[in-house]
């Protein structure tokens, strides 16, 4: 019985979210008496960085056979890997590489499969949200072998300090019709789904030549910048940026809404930060409701008065 | 070519979520369901745009009893040639997906689509399932998919970026936002719905992997504290002092 963690990287360096799957799996192994071990895959930066989220060993898989991200060669790495340290739980991040490899994993080892959980364990259950964050289901997992990916921002991180004992792994991978032909950053280096603060608005900013005061705002918080359905569909802002039922479902420490309404699907997509702020000029607006702190304003007004405000704290 | 479309019923967008029988079931009652968002705007509209261009034929694949019929015939009214529901429950996606491979074993399809989560129970499982059943290729979460001949052009999110894909057929996709716009069907299509044909295979031998013990509601905010727009430095007082947040 064992705990295995996919710690994904990005250009090298591990993801958050990567650490917080670290970290869920090392609470779980704690909890089983356990241990947690991680499987790296292409090149990593520092693995022993690990170790402060209870990492106390990791399979690095570096082979020029896997250049580029493919959900079938890592899943066959991860099976591998799991079969040498028999592992009972295997863990994932709930982004969009462990929502491709994660079913792989769960049909080739035919092994039950929580998606997007927010708690850790309690037996065999696992809590996760459900109808895009309106509700939580608690699901038991009925075969031996259990996988699970963690949402973002869903378990407080504890600090362990284990060291981490790196052993190079290989195995044999399928070859597959996959080519990847070009990857394209995104041009804003802080991704909305591993942000801590997002500032987001919708119509009530009248259009898209009025977002340079979000932006600025967003960049004095250290924030990612989001924004409602109607606005993505009127191409005032690229559709990677919509949050809610039918774009993104975020879960931040910090979340600004303005000039946004709350409509339900709205809500159902950003109902999981801890704290939202709604500024809005409608005192009727839904969002309202769903917020800790609210101002009834302009936000033409309001928002340069933040930035400043803002700017004078960080000073 | 023959291009398999994988939908799910699932309750409209502006559902109230209320749970009944000691909070163990969801509770349809007053709930109006369509077809799961992703698998009609995108996976549904991008494959009939597909055999457009390309010739062909797209069929419809649920999973579940009858009542999910009227989203069907939905679905071939927006212009799917055919549909195919396999008559068994869904209450783990493992089942589901190992019912989908089981009939796609002996129907094999050149392109299998699939929205990228149902908005329901967001387990973002089955299509990546069925991949793996099939020993098919599995694109996820791709917002774009060009055909020529039989090779695939695709685009997929990935973390922090796009990655632009190669692939050729046969291979399984999920469907996010910017794969196609949602079209509406026309008198034409509901009339010519009714007659298209609508094949009810039985459940295949399979057993369930996960079960659903209970449902919870998130707490309800405790309310909200308004602050004047003319103090803005107290709002990020309180941010800073209370919230702990920035």
């Amino acid at each position: 019985m064992s705990v295995l963690i996919y710690t994904d990287t990005s250009n090298g360096t591990f993801t958050k979210n990567a650490f917080e799957a670290a970290n869920y799996g090392a609470l779980v192994a704690k909890s089983e008496g356990t241990l947690a071990t991680a499987i790296v895959i292409g090149e990593a930066e520092d693995v022993s960085v690990l170790g402060s989220y209870g990492i106390t060993k990791a399979l690095h898989f570096n082979e020029a056979s896997l250049t580029n991200f493919d959900p079938q060669k890592v899943a066959q790495i991860i099976i591998e890997a799991a079969k040498k340290i028999s592992a009972t739980t295997i863990v994932l991040a709930h982004d969009y590489s462990g929502k491709a490899v994660a079913p792989i994993l769960a049909a080739k080892l035919d092994a039950g499969l929580v998606t997007g959980a927010v708690a850790l364990p309690e037996g065999n259950t696992v809590k996760k949200t459900v109808f895009s964050g309106k509700a939580f289901a608690t699901i038991e997992i009925k075969t031996s072998t259990k996988i699970i990916t963690v949402l973002p921002n869903a378990v407080e991180k504890q600090t362990f300090s284990e060291t981490v004992s790196t052993e190079a792994f290989s195995c044999e991978i399928p070859s597959t019709r996959l080519t990847v032909k070009e990857v394209k950053k995104a041009s804003n280096e802080l991704s909305l789904t591993e942000a801590d603060i997002v500032v987001s608005a919708g119509r009530g900013l009248k259009g898209p030549e009025n977002w340079g005061m979000i932006e600025e705002l967003a960049k004095e918080l250290g924030a990612a910048t989001a924004c409602s359905r109607p606005v993505a569909d009127v191409g005032w802002r690229p559709h990677h940026e919509h949050v809610g039922q039918t774009g993104l479902a975020i879960r931040p420490n910090l979340y600004i809404a303005i000039g946004i309404s709350g409509a339900i699907q709205h809500l159902a997509g950003v109902n999981g930060s801890k704290v939202i702020v709604v500024i809005n000029t409608d005192a009727e607006a839904p969002f309202f409701k769903a917020a800790d702190y609210g101002i009834v304003g302009d936000a033409f007004e309001v928002v340069p008065k933040l930035i400043q405000a803002v700017k004078k704290l960080k000073a | 070519m023959k291009i398999v479309v994988c939908i799910s019923k699932a309750p409209d967008t502006t559902s109230k979520i209320a749970f009944k029988d000691n909070n163990t079931q969801f509770d349809e009652a007053g709930i109006q369901f369509i077809i799961n968002p992703y698998d009609e705007w995108y996976a549904l509209v991008r494959a009939l745009e597909l055999k457009e261009a390309n010739g062909g034929n797209v069929t419809v694949l649920n999973v579940g009893g009858a009542e999910n019929d009227p989203i069907i015939r939905k679905a071939l009214a927006i212009g799917a040639d055919d549909a195919v529901r396999i008559d068994a429950p869904t209450n783990d996606a493992l089942f589901v997906a190992k019912q989908i491979a089981a009939y796609l074993k002996s129907n094999p399809a050149d392109l299998v689509l699939f929205g990228k989560e149902t908005i329901d129970y967001n387990g973002s499982q089955v299509g990546g399932m069925l991949s793996a059943l099939l020993d098919l290729p599995y694109v996820s979460l791709a917002s774009k998919l060009e055909l020529n001949g039989t090779t695939a052009m695709l685009e997929r999110e990935i973390e922090g970026g796009i990655e632009l894909l190669e692939i050729s057929l046969p291979f399984v996709v999920s469907a996010a936002k910017g794969m196609a716009e949602a079209r509406i069907p026309n008198m034409r299509g509901i009339m010519a719905a009714r007659t298209k044909p609508l094949n009810i295979v039985p459940a295949f031998e399979a057993s369930n992997a996960t079960e659903i013990k209970s449902f919870t509601l998130p707490p309800a905010k405790t309310g909200c504290k308004y602050v004047d727009a003319d103090n803005v430095d107290e709002l990020v007082n309180l941010l800073r002092n209370e919230a702990k947040a920035i």
